[in-house]
């Protein structure tokens, strides 16, 4: 029974798009009950307000092409910077390979600006007194009078005559277990011929280092592998190899000098990265080469973060702004709510128009519309949750345009009905052989919007990425809902009376389509794609005569008059596949 | 009304049929003349109206304002810094836009703050951007990148899905006239051309190529089985094909162009510029456009890069004999 058997079949799927839904709802419910998720799609900074800072980091002496551990490299930077400022909420991403993209809710103060826009750079300085990371309480803090105090002009790095007593309390109140802390250190920028206050993050612990002994800049490179015993066998322990050049090995050996004969913390120097120290190990031994190696607790990831850290260390990175925005957030409001308006608008004259078009089916566009619609808002707030996608303007500019693309399928759909109704098929089959015939369309056409969309998206810069984003997610809405409703929900209507008989309104009324029956009565069957037979008209004979008095041209003319006049059939009835 | 059903009934059963490819050579004329005129305007007029993001500098938006006088903020700019000659202009219903050359930040702060007591606003009323000369030419690039990696996948893939390559070549010669001549009415027009109007420039050419797959696949159908038949010539089959599909590309254009449309008018009368309005023009264009050089580029540009095929040429012959055949036939209908 092919008739029950395409009903149930339909039923099924549209039983399936139900359990979709539910599915996606129960998860989205699921996250807004444990306070992950919101109901709301998140906005985007142009929607919410806020300001949004396209910096370009450049690399001194890189050459103007910024590798990808680069970028990841400076991501890292800026995170550490904006977490510290203590601004909540900020997002930093990278665009297009080049630029890191810093969007931060609210107009950021002058100093967080700066703070943000602060080239990094690395340098090597020895430590002249550390502690464990947390603040001194107050009440135990070391008395005014006792303060250490400088008898004399500092001598070489080392010397603990750089600990003034402001810079000594400083080093009591520093709490480096507050990650504003470790921001603050940052923002200081302490010149390189002065000393100064750091934290080690990895460590929790906290250190006055002196002036800067070494620059990064004077890196060569740096590698890390596992420590090889005097036999050359592997002893299982991971290290990381600097390499300095000939101005870096030279003052490193005069460094190692004289740290080496140092005892407790004085005997470190601290590799500090952007005013936080990264690494501060001890000197065991006078390094002539320029090529120390650092070990210690270190697995094989934290040694790779190290060296890769060193490596890129060894070139200062400034940031260069591009551009910055600072979006009100009423203008945002306005401009949703414009956005919003705007489709709304623009729904309801594609939902007029499809009436007029298609009347009755009409309502299948519409529905089918609003299904895609809510299946498109569905996808967009949990992405929201799981990927923190934050919808745009350009977004919701891609959702409008969408409106059309999406009621294309039906429209591709719904002719391709039309056109085997006028074949003369009866409803049922006209929808399963228009299915059979607008599928392929559908698919190869959005695929082409597939395409657009995924290569926008990874090729784009800046907001056009939002708009990729939302045109690829509603061509493959719309892709889900055709297959999924508009045809099971044709698939039914078409065994209704209201359409099945093709009632004047339904939009799929043979007459008005001009279709002629395949039965044609007397027990003949028409084929469908047969050419409709010649209708003898009265004056046969006479035109017939008049025929044969024309002139050469004016015959070409007639046999090209009945030529368009003749119904055309199809190519075949085969399916090609 | 006679709706637009029965007009497809016309169409489908060829009553009523538009010479799309027959006429190829007047629609190429056209073509190229507007191709010419989109080339020579900028060429004259020297480019394009390229928005800030092209050029570098700074812009404010000070939005709700009471009093859209623009000698306030000119006024409010060269409190700051003298030398300046900021673009003050009143965009929509109470929003001003001033533009200045770039502003370091400090400037940028202090003329915020002057503009906040010129216009009597909130300050979070005051929006202010900043754009590096470098930006848009990154954006530019980026969007010229993906538009060649973009139409070369597209060309394969329908080169793969038609099973012809005449069919890429004759997508791809549609899509170059609209992006040609999009770009000249945003020349002619003067309308700025902004990041967003680029994107929406790369919607566009996806667009136009959307649309003419649609029409190919029927045009695939119909021609399918070319060989065995002696009802019609290939042009005519094609042609056949692009009436068949009329309707729908009417249809299809219509409801792609509304939500657009609504877009446009919205984003234009009550937003000024930005990015709604940017997009939305370049798309209105596009759309009607695009639709436009399907029906009348892309398909007579495959029918004429076919029919010159021997195969064609022998079944043209081959329909033509038929017919001369049924013609005198004709002739001798005996009473």
């Amino acid at each position: 029974m092919a008739r029950s058997g395409h009903t149930t079949a339909a039923k099924r799927t549209l039983v399936w798009l139900g359990v979709l839904f539910a599915v996606l709802t129960a998860a989205l419910a699921g996250g807004v009950m444990s306070s992950q998720a919101t109901w709301a799609p998140k906005l985007a900074l142009d929607l919410e307000g806020g300001t949004q800072m396209i910096l370009a980091p450049q690399v001194q002496g890189g050459g103007d092409q910024i590798s990808a551990e680069q970028l990841t490299q400076a991501v890292e930077i800026i995170r550490q910077r904006v977490d510290g400022s203590g601004v909540a909420e900020a997002e930093i991403s990278t665009q297009s390979g080049r630029n890191v993209v810093v969007s931060l809710p609210g107009v950021p103060d002058a100093k967080t600006r700066e703070l943000i826009q602060a080239s990094a750079a690395m340098e090597f300085r020895p430590v002249l007194a550390g502690s464990q990371g947390a603040a001194v309480p107050e009440e135990s803090r070391t008395p005014e009078e006792e303060l250490p105090e400088p008898t004399a002009e500092p001598t070489d790095a080392s010397d603990l005559n750089w600990i003034t007593p402001e810079l000594y309390q400083k080093f009591e109140a520093l709490d480096c277990t507050d990650p504003a802390a470790v921001a603050a250190a940052t923002e200081e920028r302490a010149p390189a011929d002065q000393p100064m206050v750091a934290c080690e993050p990895d460590t929790g612990m906290k250190y006055i280092l002196g002036p800067v002994e070494v620059p990064g800049t004077n890196i060569a490179t740096a590698s890390f592998g596992q420590v090889r015993g005097t036999q050359g066998q592997s002893l299982n322990q991971w290290a990381v190899n600097i390499e300095f050049n000939e101005e870096g090995t030279q003052t490193f050996k005069k460094v190692t000098e004289r740290l080496f004969g140092m005892t407790g913390v004085q005997n470190q120097f601290a590799i500090v990265l952007d005013g936080t120290v990264i690494s501060a190990p001890t000197t065991n031994a006078v390094i002539p080469d320029g090529k120390p190696q650092i070990t210690g607790n270190f697995t094989e990831e934290s040694a790779r973060a190290l060296s890769e850290q060193l490596k890129y260390g060894a070139l200062p990175i400034s940031f260069e702004i591009q551009s910055e925005m600072q979006i009100s957030a009423t203008l945002g409001d306005e401009q949703l709510r414009m956005g919003i308006i705007a489709g709304l608008i623009g729904l309801a004259l594609v939902a007029v128009y499809s009436l007029f078009q298609y009347r009755m089916l009409g309502f299948v566009t519409i529905a089918s519309l609003v299904v895609a619609g809510f299946l498109t808002y569905l996808a967009i707030a949990l992405l929201g949750w799981t990927e923190n996608y934050r919808l745009s303007l350009a977004g919701v500019a891609g959702l409008i345009v969408a409106i059309g693309q999406t009621a294309d399928s039906f429209i591709v759909y719904f002719e391709r009905i039309r056109d085997e109704l006028r074949d003369g098929r009866g409803l049922v089959s006209a929808v399963d052989n228009g299915w059979k015939r607008a599928q392929r369309t559908v698919l190869a056409s959005k695929a082409v919007n597939l395409l657009a969309a995924v290569v926008l998206y990874f090729v784009a810069v800046g907001n056009v990425r939002g708009f990729a984003f939302t045109l690829g997610l509603t061509a493959l809405a719309d892709l889900a809902v055709v297959y999924l409703f508009t045809h099971p929900v044709m698939q039914l209507l078409a065994r209704t009376k209201f359409f099945g008989e093709g009632h004047r309104f339904s939009g799929l009324d043979p007459k008005l389509l001009g279709a002629v029956p395949l039965y044609r009565g007397a027990g003949r069957i028409r084929q469908p794609g047969e050419a409709q037979p010649k209708v003898r008209t009265k004056n046969a004979k006479a035109a017939a005569e008049a025929s044969r008095r024309q002139t050469i041209a004016e015959r070409r003319a007639a046999a090209e008059k009945e030529r368009s006049a003749s119904v055309p059939g199809r190519g075949s009835d085969k399916e090609s596949n | 009304m006679p709706s637009l059903a029965t007009f497809g009934n016309d169409l489908y059963t060829g009553k009523r049929s538009y010479p799309f490819v027959q006429k190829y050579k007047l629609w190429f004329l056209i073509a190229a003349v507007a191709i010419l005129i989109s080339i020579i305007v900028p060429v004259v007029k020297g480019g394009f109206n390229l928005g800030i993001d092209f050029r570098g500098g700074s812009e404010f938006t000070v939005s709700a304002t009471e009093n859209t006088d623009i000698s306030r903020g000119e006024e409010a700019v060269t409190s700051v810094e003298p030398g300046l000659v900021p673009q003050v202009t009143n965009i929509a219903p109470n929003t001003m836009r001033i533009q200045t050359e770039q502003l370091s930040d400090d400037q940028t702060l202090a003329v915020r703050d002057a503009l906040i007591e010129a216009y009597e606003v909130e300050p979070d009323q005051v929006t202010s951007t900043f754009v590096g000369p470098t930006w848009g030419q990154d954006v530019t690039r980026q969007a010229i990148w993906g538009l060649v990696v973009f139409v070369a996948l597209a060309a394969v893939m329908m080169a793969i899905y038609f099973r012809t390559w005449k069919m890429s070549v004759a997508a791809l010669s549609g899509m170059t006239v609209v992006l040609i001549v999009t770009a000249g009415l945003y020349s002619l027009s003067d309308f700025e051309v902004t990041p967003s109007a680029i994107i929406g420039f790369l919607t566009v050419l996806s667009y136009s190529l959307y649309d003419t797959v649609v029409v190919f696949d029927k045009v695939r159908e119909n021609t399918e089985n070319i060989d065995k038949s002696t009802k019609r010539t290939f042009s005519e089959e094609v042609n056949l094909a692009v009436n068949q599909t009329l309707v729908r590309s009417i249809n299809t254009s219509v409801v792609g162009v509304l939500p657009v449309a609504s877009i446009l008018f919205i984003g234009a009368m009550l937003l000024g510029a930005g990015t709604l309005r940017d997009l939305s023009l370049s798309l209105f264009i596009g759309i009607i456009i695009g639709t436009v050089t399907t029906v009348f580029i892309a398909a007579p540009m495959y029918a004429w890069l076919r029919a010159k095929e021997p195969a064609l040429v022998k079944q043209a012959k081959r329909v033509e004999a038929r017919r001369r055949h049924e013609s005198s036939e004709s002739d001798e209908v005996t009473v």
